[in-house]
């Protein structure tokens, strides 16, 4: 059906021509699911668009063939090409919310498709709209149509989505991260949704995602990527009971879940290493456990080391591999004990959080957005809550609330006590007091510290500004044993953010929320802008600090692998009020409120043999 | 010894030129505008440009130095007795062309022309007869100017062309010299890596821009002495000559205005967008309201009130340079004031922007106080707009100066400026047969002035302005192994 034959890519970028794609090769046969894994920056994304001919105007496809039925669309003018797209291969976007035209109705957007496509024109290409969004699981078809994308919700743009790239029958259609924008329940109806419709449809699906659980879910075989190239393929039932290449193996220690508990995770050192430079040796090379002088020498092939499994490894050639795959685990050991005195450092009792809706020439307030409505908890030291629920369910605006960042944009009642003391009535100098005892990490290490300040005046600052007893030189002797408390060298301190990745960002931000020594750190979703290897780093790091300080997290996130590794105890939010609140033991394994049980059942898992 | 002179512009243009310096001292030492204004350098059309703009700004900063000379003494006049200055306040720009300031005619004169453009009644022989006369500065050294006319032009232009190639050569080597001693290869490659534009800074092009400047220089030097080049006006003054004065007048109503509007801009936006609520209504309300009255009525209204205030003071200001200076400096201010509205509705709205992000929240758990906020985490962080802004609206500015003077609102009508120029056209257009040289030359030097200042602009805007970089779809360089029209089609 689709055939791939030594794919490159080429990227114009400033630090010189990057090779996003190199040589990449697969086939995938009508009705099957392909899936292809990776970390960001891997080439997995560069490599869909290559196959559309959709790449931006400073990149180019520089090698190889693509084969829809046998025509190299490679070769195909771009009128030509214009057929292929939709007809022969459609494409599923991430992000639901740009990917529709806001000005025009859905029904409009998906007649498009059919009339360029298809010979149906005027009410019978809507009728068969129609059709397609009551295939999408859209209730009232004929009445949605007509519906502009802002009057729909995330899921249902995606569903819609879905159906005008299904609409002209495609054969082939590639699913570039088509859940990872949306919530898990959310998710796992729109897989549920993309199996049905691919089984029904016979079309070969090439799936592309980060998340290993959800290959787990559909893809029948998986090819992963590293660095631009693929450096595993096998059937995906082989390839989660006997993951070979050391990479692989490593990502799924690294993955967090419940039986990791207590236990480090293995983590890969390093980061990914930058395309634009031509490889001598295995590109996997620098972060390997089990590197030899082989594999710095020529680059390794894919080579089929048992029917159907292909690893580019050195390992997999001549050695039996029921060796290599002992040779390449790695499990680190169990964490030392906690500090923790079990204290109360935070209690929140009866919290609200309504925002002002102001209307009118004079703004006067018509109403309130009750983002957080009655939620009271409580966290010791050197504990974990985990605050777990959808977007829009109020828990960022919880912490942020609670760290006093709301103060004038939202009305809040309620109390929230501070190791003993409480907030809301606290101004000026005492405030500044109690903002030393509660400390914030933020979700985006790219927008979280400032791009025109050095590493050291950003770790300085909060010492400056909450800690001002504090001599310049003790600043600057704390600062430095900060960075060697977070794994980072104290040459970093006159670089700037951006010369930084994403993980080694995470770490500067957490040790500026640690440079005033807090009790209390609030981690909004610290590990979800950043790849699989990279946050078992930081949650590793995030562990270590706790049993070593007795930091309590307010740990807000959405991913129930974080939570089941990490939390002692879980609240789950839903529209604002706690639905449930107990021991992470309790809540993951006897969960007693319906809600909770719909959001477990709903998260992909893998299930390894 | 002369009285030095410091007019209020020429205070501000030497403070400019000093904060420019310190903005270069300090881009050197940061990586980031460092990499920035490495881009802008690398730019070979911005940095012709920057070779125009670098002249035209020497012209200015000579046009800038002001004083009166020290009249001679009086005869009878006791050795003691204080010092008499002149009522004239000069340039060291007035003295170095002394000669075409001083050459002045009756009336029109067409260029490098020998006579008048009008007829006079003139008495030759005894006769009365109606003629175009000679001028007193143009050819005044040809006997028979029918014959040696085109010979003499010829034999001037080629001398200094000559002379302006020879500088063109010599700068040419003398900057492979020195990349030579910077890079350490040899002057013969350096040369040869200038002709080949493999240079990162776009040597070729530069050198280029400054010979075609240097022919231009030496054709106009050669021939100054001996013609009026661009002809003269009305009144009998040389064109070049008032070209080359407004150049001033044009940078000065730029610069000046520009960093009038931007105290305005990026205290009202940034307090708007980072207070947002009733602070960002008082103050959308206030530039909503100035944006929605006629600018030029406001200029004009301004403007009057200023010629009252000068009409009424005379005692306060010594000559005529330093009450037109005036005019020019508090009208660059009206436009700053005026025209602020626009960088402070972008300045809010990143400003806006930028408060959402999570440094500046994490800068608010730290307990930074808001003005610390301001100036530390959002101020750097909206710079870019600002010199973006800045640089844009500069050439704007110069060209509005123009239109302000048409109108008759604009700078003092003793001041030389484009729009003056420009506004004399105006009659001179409609009468037979018409003037066009004035109307020419000031259209060709205020072109050049906004054209290079564009250019330059636009290669700025690329280096700061991550969003726009994206619209330029800067193409793959073609990869082996692979003829280019297989792989990419027509966009």
């Amino acid at each position: 059906m689709l055939r791939i034959e030594n794919l490159t890519t080429d990227l114009d970028s400033d630090s010189g021509l990057v090779r996003a794609v190199d040589a990449l090769s697969l086939t995938i046969e009508r009705g099957e699911t392909f899936a292809l894994v990776g970390e960001s920056g891997c080439g997995k994304s560069m490599a869909a668009l290559s196959i559309l001919r959709l790449l931006p105007d400073s990149g180019r496809v520089s090698a190889g063939s693509v084969h829809v039925d046998g025509i190299d669309i490679t070769q195909l003018p771009e009128a030509r090409m214009r057929d292929i797209r939709g007809r022969r291969v459609s494409i599923i976007f991430q992000e639901p919310s740009t990917s529709l035209n806001p000005v025009m109705t859905v029904g409009r957007q998906i007649t498009e498709v059919i009339e360029r496509h298809t010979a149906l024109r005027g009410p019978a290409a809507v009728e068969k709209a129609v059709d397609w969004l009551r295939r999408v699981g859209i209730a009232e078809p004929e009445r949605r149509i007509n519906d502009y994308p802002f009057q729909m919700s995330g899921g249902q743009k995606q569903r819609v989505m879905i159906a005008i790239a299904l609409a002209a029958d495609p054969d082939i259609v590639i699913a570039d991260e088509p859940t990872t924008a949306l919530d898990v329940t959310i998710q796992a109806q729109i897989l549920e949704l993309l199996v049905k419709l691919q089984a029904s449809q016979q079309m070969a699906m090439l799936l592309i995602t980060h998340d290993l659980a959800i290959v787990a879910q559909v893809a029948q075989r998986v090819a992963m990527m590293y660095a631009g190239q693929i450096v595993e393929v096998a059937e995906a039932k082989e390839f989660f009971a006997r993951p070979s290449h050391p990479y692989a193996v490593n990502l799924f220690e690294a993955l967090p879940d419940t039986s990791k508990r207590g236990r480090r995770l293995a983590s890969i050192p390093g980061s990914v290493p930058t395309l634009n430079q031509q490889f001598t040796g295995c590109r996997f090379a620098e972060r390997c456990g089990n590197v030899t002088d082989r594999c710095r020498s020529a680059p390794p092939p894919l080579v089929e080391y048992r029917p159907g499994h292909a690893v580019r490894c050195v390992l997999y050639q001549g050695v039996t591999p029921a060796e290599a795959v002992e040779r390449v685990s790695n499990k680190d050991a169990a964490l030392p004990p906690s500090s923790a005195t079990g204290d109360t450092v935070l209690e929140v009792r009866d919290y609200r959080v309504w925002f002002p809706i102001r209307k009118g020439l004079f703004k006067r307030t018509v109403g309130h957005v009750k983002a957080v409505d009655g939620v009271s908890f409580t966290l010791a030291a050197g504990r974990t809550l985990a605050l777990v629920g959808e977007s829009g369910s109020g828990k960022t605006t919880v912490g942020k609330a609670v760290l006093q960042l709301l103060r004038n944009t939202a009305r809040i009642s309620g109390s929230a006590r501070l190791a003993g003391v409480p907030l809301e009535t606290m101004h000026g100098e005492a405030l500044r007091c109690a903002r030393r005892t509660a400390q914030i990490v933020f979700q985006d290490p790219f927008a979280s510290l400032d791009p025109r300040m050095r590493v050291r005046e950003i770790l300085e600052e909060g010492v400056a500004s909450l800690r001002p007893d504090v001599a310049p030189g003790e600043r600057a002797e704390r600062v430095v044993a900060l960075l060697e408390r977070v794994g980072m060298r104290s040459d970093v301190l006159t670089r700037y953010p951006h010369e930084f990745s994403g993980g080694q960002r995470q770490r500067l931000a957490i040790a500026r929320a640690l440079a005033v020594e807090p009790k209390l750190i609030v981690a909004d979703e610290p590990t979800s802008a950043l790849d699989v290897s990279v946050q078992a780093q930081i949650l590793n790091l995030l562990q270590q600090l706790q049993y070593e300080l007795a930091v309590a997290y307010l740990f807000i996130t959405h991913n129930f692998g974080v939570v089941e590794y990490l939390a002692h105890e879980i609240a789950v939010m839903k529209e604002g009020r706690l639905v449930e609140t107990g021991s992470a033991e309790q809540i993951l394994n006897r969960p007693q409120h319906e809600y909770t049980r719909t959001l477990l059942a709903a998260v992909p898992r893998l299930s390894r043999a | 010894m002369p009285k030095l002179v410091f007019l209020a512009t020429d205070i501000v243009l030497y403070l400019l030129l000093a904060a420019m310096a310190f903005y270069a001292w300090h881009a050197l030492r940061t990586p980031t505008l460092r990499q920035a204004w490495r881009a802008v350098a690398s730019d070979s059309a911005a940095m012709s440009a920057a070779v125009v703009l670098g002249a035209f700004l020497l012209v200015a900063v000579l046009d800038s130095f002001h004083y009166r000379p020290r009249l001679p003494a009086a005869p009878g006049v006791a050795a003691g007795a204080p010092v008499a200055y002149s009522t004239q306040t000069l340039s060291v720009l007035d003295a170095l062309l002394a000669g075409p300031r001083e050459a002045r005619e009756k009336t029109y004169s067409v260029p490098l022309g020998t006579h008048q453009y009008s007829k006079e009644s003139m008495l030759v022989g005894g006769k009365m007869i109606r003629d175009f006369p000679r001028l007193q500065f143009g050819g005044p050294h040809l006997k028979d100017t029918g014959r040696d006319w085109i010979g003499d032009l010829v034999r001037r232009s080629a001398a200094g062309l000559a002379g302006g190639a020879l500088a063109a050569a010599t700068l040419w080597l003398a900057v492979a010299a020195l990349r030579a001693r910077g890079t350490g290869v040899g002057i013969r490659e350096s040369l040869r890596a200038i002709r080949h534009k493999t240079t990162y800074i776009p040597w070729r092009a530069m050198l280029l821009t400054a010979a075609a400047l240097a022919l231009f220089v030496g054709w106009v030097a050669a021939l100054w002495p001996w013609y009026h080049v661009f002809g003269t006006d009305q009144t009998g003054n040389d064109i070049l000559f008032q070209a080359i004065k407004s150049v001033r007048t044009a940078l000065v109503i730029g610069s000046l205005a520009t960093l009038a509007t931007l105290p305005f801009a990026i205290v009202f936006g940034i307090l708007a967008g980072y207070y947002k609520g009733r602070v960002d209504d008082v103050i959308q309300y206030i530039y909503t309201v100035l944006s929605s009255i006629p600018s030029v009525l406001l200029i004009a209204a301004f403007v009057l009130m200023i010629q009252v205030f000068i009409d009424k003071n005379p005692q306060m200001f010594e000559t005529g340079v330093e009450r037109a200076d005036v005019r020019l400096f508090l009208l660059s201010a009206i436009l700053g004031i005026t025209g602020w509205a626009s960088l402070a509705r972008l300045l809010r709205a990143e400003t806006l922007k930028l408060t959402e992000l999570e440094y500046v929240q994490a800068a608010r758990a730290f307990g930074v106080s808001d003005a610390g906020i301001m100036r530390r985490h959002i101020l750097p962080n909206v710079m870019h707009v600002v010199l973006i802004v800045a640089v844009l609206d500069f050439s704007g500015l110069v060209l509005y100066e123009a239109v302000l003077s048409y109108v008759g609102v604009g700078v003092d009508p003793s001041t030389n400026s484009f729009g003056t120029m420009i506004n004399s056209a105006r009659t001179e257009l409609a009468r037979d047969p018409l003037v066009w040289w004035n109307l020419l030359a000031a259209f060709a030097f205020m072109v050049t002035l906004v054209l290079a200042v564009q250019l330059f602009a636009s290669a700025v805007r690329e280096a700061f302005d991550p969003r726009s970089r994206a619209f330029r779809p800067h193409r793959a360089k073609p990869a082996a192994g692979r003829a280019r029209g297989a792989v990419t089609e027509a966009p």
